[in-house]
């Protein structure tokens, strides 16, 4: 019964599976390259602190309004960080 | 003749029934939007696009009139007017074939936008049935047009290419584009089985203009080349529903077309305990 709930429905698979194909298609960027780019960040980011580089999370994203297809992407980071002086756990890059 | 009509200053609108992806129901919607539009009284014309593949003329039980077609026309070898099938089963419908045995090369977008500009003359639509893929023909079937339809179905091929295809109409200058969610099954969404149309509306973030549910109805009315917008069944309710709103009216959408039934929500309660 539990893993009745916990499966994930295929409508959320689907959903989940279009937004990353979309957004890749939209910026024309392929995921292997989205991947490249995630590992280049890691490395350099690496050099100055000790981050979670198996939980980083890039995005190419459109800022705010969503009805705005035509708003120029951005891309985002999200990476834990793991040992630094300050007490931030997590930072966003733009 | 030309004279008269541009002195009435008739206000026509040239609409593409698009997808990307082929089987989705362009055909079907172009079918039954112009055919509704026809059945409120306006002069409706439906072009078929698809030169080499033309199946609206099929659809709309019209196969048998083709005399002359859409290259005949631009070719010079007829006149528009003579192209033209009047759809005897409804005053102000006409249908202008496809080329069956030529290529999507026989005609360019100049010469759409110049057949175009010569039918908004003596109609109140235009009805454009574009072909599957995003190449020539697709080219000539957005040259003319002044609005899009955009045909999904809630599913990930389907939604891809729709996306895609609003990417390039706007890139090709559309302001005003619509989407029709086709072949929606609520007992699926229901089972978490299938997106919903909110589920799709937030993906492609374009207006959501009809719904039309997977109604066996449709297959029926291919079968016998008659349009069942209007008529009792749910898909021909829907569609009667999108050709008031092509028309600019707000018409609520119907109860399998909302999404949520009132079991969802019944059955969202039992999900909470």
């Amino acid at each position: 019964m539990r893993n009745f709930f916990r499966r994930k429905s295929s409508c959320q698979i689907a959903k989940d599976r279009l937004k990353i194909l979309l957004i890749s298609d939209r910026v024309n960027c392929s995921p292997e390259m989205m991947e490249l780019i995630k590992t280049d960040i890691a490395k350099v980011i690496s050099k100055y602190m000790k981050i979670d580089a198996d939980n980083m999370e890039i995005q190419i994203n459109t800022k705010g309004n969503k009805s705005e297809r035509t708003a120029k992407p951005s891309l985002y980071a999200s990476i834990p960080i793991v040992d630094m002086q300050s007490n931030i756990k997590e930072t966003v890059l733009h | 003749m030309e004279n008269q009509f541009s002195q009435e200053q008739k206000s026509s609108e040239v609409i593409v029934v698009t997808s990307g992806k082929g089987g989705v129901g362009k055909t079907t919607t172009s079918a039954n939007v112009g055919t509704g539009l026809a059945k409120l009284g306006k002069k409706v014309c439906l072009i078929d696009t698809d030169i080499g593949l033309r199946n609206l003329d099929v659809v709309m039980g019209l196969e048998n009139r083709i005399v002359y077609n859409l290259v005949d026309v631009v070719e010079g070898n007829c006149r528009v007017k003579q192209a033209l099938i009047r759809d005897k089963r409804h005053p102000g419908l006409y249908l202008m074939p496809s080329a069956q045995t030529r290529d999507k090369s026989s005609v360019t977008p100049g010469q759409m936008v110049k057949v175009i500009e010569h039918l908004r003359e003596q109609f109140d639509y235009i009805i454009l049935d574009c072909p599957a893929g995003i190449e020539q023909g697709f080219q000539n079937a957005i040259a003319g047009a002044d609005r899009a339809l955009v045909v999904t179905t809630p599913e990930v091929s389907a939604i891809r290419d729709a996306d895609r295809i609003i990417g390039l109409l706007e890139a090709n200058g559309f302001k005003q584009m619509d989407l029709i969610i086709n072949r929606l099954r609520m007992d699926m969404v229901r089972r978490g089985d299938m997106m919903s149309a909110q589920d799709v509306v937030d993906i492609l973030a374009v207006p959501l203009i009809g719904i039309i549910p997977d109604d066996e109805n449709v297959v029926i009315s291919t079968n016998q080349g008659e349009p069942l917008v209007g008529g009792a069944s749910p898909a021909g309710q829907a569609y009667a529903n999108v050709v008031q709103r092509v028309e600019g009216k707000e018409v609520p959408f119907l109860n399998f077309e909302k999404g949520i039934s009132f079991w969802t929500r019944v059955s969202g309660i039992f999900h909470k305990i």
